[in-house]
């Protein structure tokens, strides 16, 4: 993560950065939700996004997916910039996306979930059911006949099987149980450690988000407040409250 | 790896092309009208063309999940080029049936590009519009279509130059059900391939099927252009069997009977269309013959217990009623 001046940033962005966004301002329609984010990840990198509810963490996901209207910036990926580009072409080039809504296809089966979107590359069925094997034990059973957590386990499986370069998840561990917290986590570590596959990771689970990646930035009313690595955040419990208004000891769920 | 990852997901698509035995059974039993009721053939074609035009509506309703209220429209616009080809001296019935099939299929890739920016109600009133529209232009442009009185004066020639369309409707239904079953085919291979899933992903979630890499609205106007065609063949089936076209052909109430026996036999399911045009067609016949000016009241009644009883049709019962059987075994 650097702030870099702009007259070379894009050269810059060009050259080192998988996905670089320039003062980008994006929302919905007329309303706008973000303004002057500026970012880059590395590939094989991660960042956290983190802040209160409403500050618009979804929203850049969004806005990285091609979903929400930008209106100044531009967004660059792999080199190119892809501020008007539709989702779909985005998605065919590596970038891979979890809603918070989790979004699986409820009448389809776990298997026909997961093929519907597969494009060849190292993650097809057999690797995805080794990352989850609970999904194998269930392949059969239609997606809203799962448990929170298994379709939480079927949204991310489902985008692996696209075989991203860069996975955006928004809050995977949201409204889990603990010890599914745990083996998510450890699957989304495994999946970055073995795979190299970069991911921004949006997440109320403070703690757990930055023990997870490189890098993290704190938003605030649409921008960007706070940069820092995540492993020197996490030591900083004083701004980690002040910015985030949680005590990491009062987190339900913190491991 | 990477050949494999390619092979997993056509192996998964493989598995469920397979013919089951009651499909074959099916389609065997198609052909026992020749047999059983020979003097009912020629309601046998009516119910194998109706079954053709639900089979069209649902690959975009069923699958896509795009609700139409004008599909007439393709039929109708299939039926009276097939008609006027005929008229205009050239009674080939196969190759007149191409050219309604690519005509029909030209205006539903041109509207498409409307259906594909839509959703839900707003599509069910774009699509009732554009049936009402067609209808409307046939019904002034008499002095093409005959209007109100239909077209007269269209004469087949021989099917392949051997076959007469009889009184008896042994050729129509022979023609009838053989073009059915190739669209069926078509229909079976198409939903069976990473685009059929795809289409089914759209029916659920057509917001981000993008986010996994399909272009959603370029997917709809493929397969309403596909099932725009279909329903063009039905019609032109029709417009050659009978060797008239009316404006009934292009009229709503043909919209919305298809999409009755569409969800009376279950919608989604391939086979809904065909069983549905089965059960309405000789429900029909039947109820008229006991009650002519009140057919309607039954249609409707049963139309209620099917939606009641049954709410994913008489397949999505069966469907129940065989998991039932299996979980209790």
């Amino acid at each position: 993560m650097r702030a870099c001046a702009r007259s070379t940033w894009v050269a810059r962005a060009m050259a080192e950065a998988l996905l670089a966004l320039n003062d980008v301002r994006a929302g919905y329609g007329d309303a706008i939700v973000l303004d002057g984010i500026t970012l880059d990840v590395a590939a094989g990198g991660s960042l956290a996004v983190l802040g209160r509810n409403g500050v618009g963490k979804s929203t850049l996901l969004l806005t990285i997916m091609g979903f929400t209207r930008v209106s100044r910036g531009a967004v660059v990926w792999r080199g190119r910039d892809i501020t008007r580009v539709a989702p779909h072409w985005r998605a065919r080039t590596g970038l891979g996306w979890v809603a918070q809504e989790r979004e699986i296809f409820p009448s389809l089966s776990v298997e026909e979930n997961l093929v519907v979107g597969s494009r060849p590359g190292r993650w097809d069925l057999e690797a995805v059911y080794g990352l989850f094997p609970r999904l194998n034990e269930r392949r059969a059973s239609r997606g809203n006949h799962l448990s929170g957590g298994e379709q939480q386990m079927l949204a991310i499986a489902r985008a692996l099987m696209t075989n991203p370069t860069l996975l955006l998840l928004d809050e995977p561990l949201e409204g889990l149980a603990p010890i599914i917290v745990d083996e998510l986590a450890a699957a989304i570590r495994r999946m970055t450690a073995d795979e190299g596959t970069a991911f921004i990771l949006v997440e109320q689970h403070t703690e757990v988000a930055l023990s997870l990646t490189d890098d993290a930035i704190v938003l605030e009313r649409g921008n960007i407040v706070h940069r820092a690595r995540s492993r020197d955040l996490l030591k900083e419990q004083a701004t980690l409250d002040h910015l985030i208004g949680l005590r990491l000891a009062e987190q339900p769920n913190a491991p | 790896m990477t050949s494999a990852a390619v092979a997993e997901p056509q192996r998964y698509l493989e598995t469920q092309i397979r013919w089951r035995p009651v499909e074959i059974a099916f389609w065997l039993a198609t052909l026992l009208p020749f047999v059983l009721t020979p003097n009912y053939l020629v309601l046998a074609s009516q119910i194998a063309i109706t079954a053709l035009f639900a089979l069209s509506l649902d690959l975009i309703l069923g699958y896509a999940g795009i609700v139409s209220l004008g599909h007439a429209a393709y039929f109708g616009f299939g039926s009276y080029t097939a008609g006027l080809i005929a008229k205009w001296g050239w009674g080939e019935p196969l190759t007149g049936l191409v050219i309604a099939a690519a005509a029909a299929g030209v205006l539903g890739y041109l509207t498409s590009f409307i259906i594909a920016r839509f959703r839900h109600l707003a599509l069910i009133m774009i699509t009732l519009g554009l049936g009402l529209l067609l209808a409307e232009a046939a019904n002034s442009a008499s002095w093409l279509t005959g209007g109100a009185d239909g077209l007269q004066g269209v004469r087949m020639w021989k099917l392949f130059g051997v076959f007469q369309f009889d009184l008896y409707g042994t050729t129509a239904y022979t023609y009838a059900l053989a073009v059915l079953f190739v669209c069926f085919l078509v229909a079976r291979r198409l939903i069976n391939s990473p685009f059929g899933l795809a289409l089914r992903g759209i029916r659920e979630n057509a917001i981000r099927m993008p986010a996994i890499g399909a272009p959603t609205r370029a997917h709809i106007r493929k397969v309403y252009t596909i099932a725009a065609v279909m329903a063009g063949v039905a019609g032109a089936l029709l417009a050659q069997t009978t060797e008239t076209v009316s404006l009934e052909t292009l009229s709503f109430a043909r919209s919305a009977d298809v999409l009755v026996i569409l969800i009376l036999g279950g919608a989604g399911r391939l086979y809904g269309g065909l069983v549905g045009a089965i059960i309405y067609m000789v429900a029909r016949d039947q109820f008229s013959g006991i009650n002519p000016q009140y057919w309607y009241f039954w249609i409707g009644t049963l139309l209620v217990a099917v939606v009641i009883f049954l709410p994913n049709g008489v397949l999505g019962g069966a469907a129940r009623l065989v998991r039932l059987g299996r979980s209790r075994a």
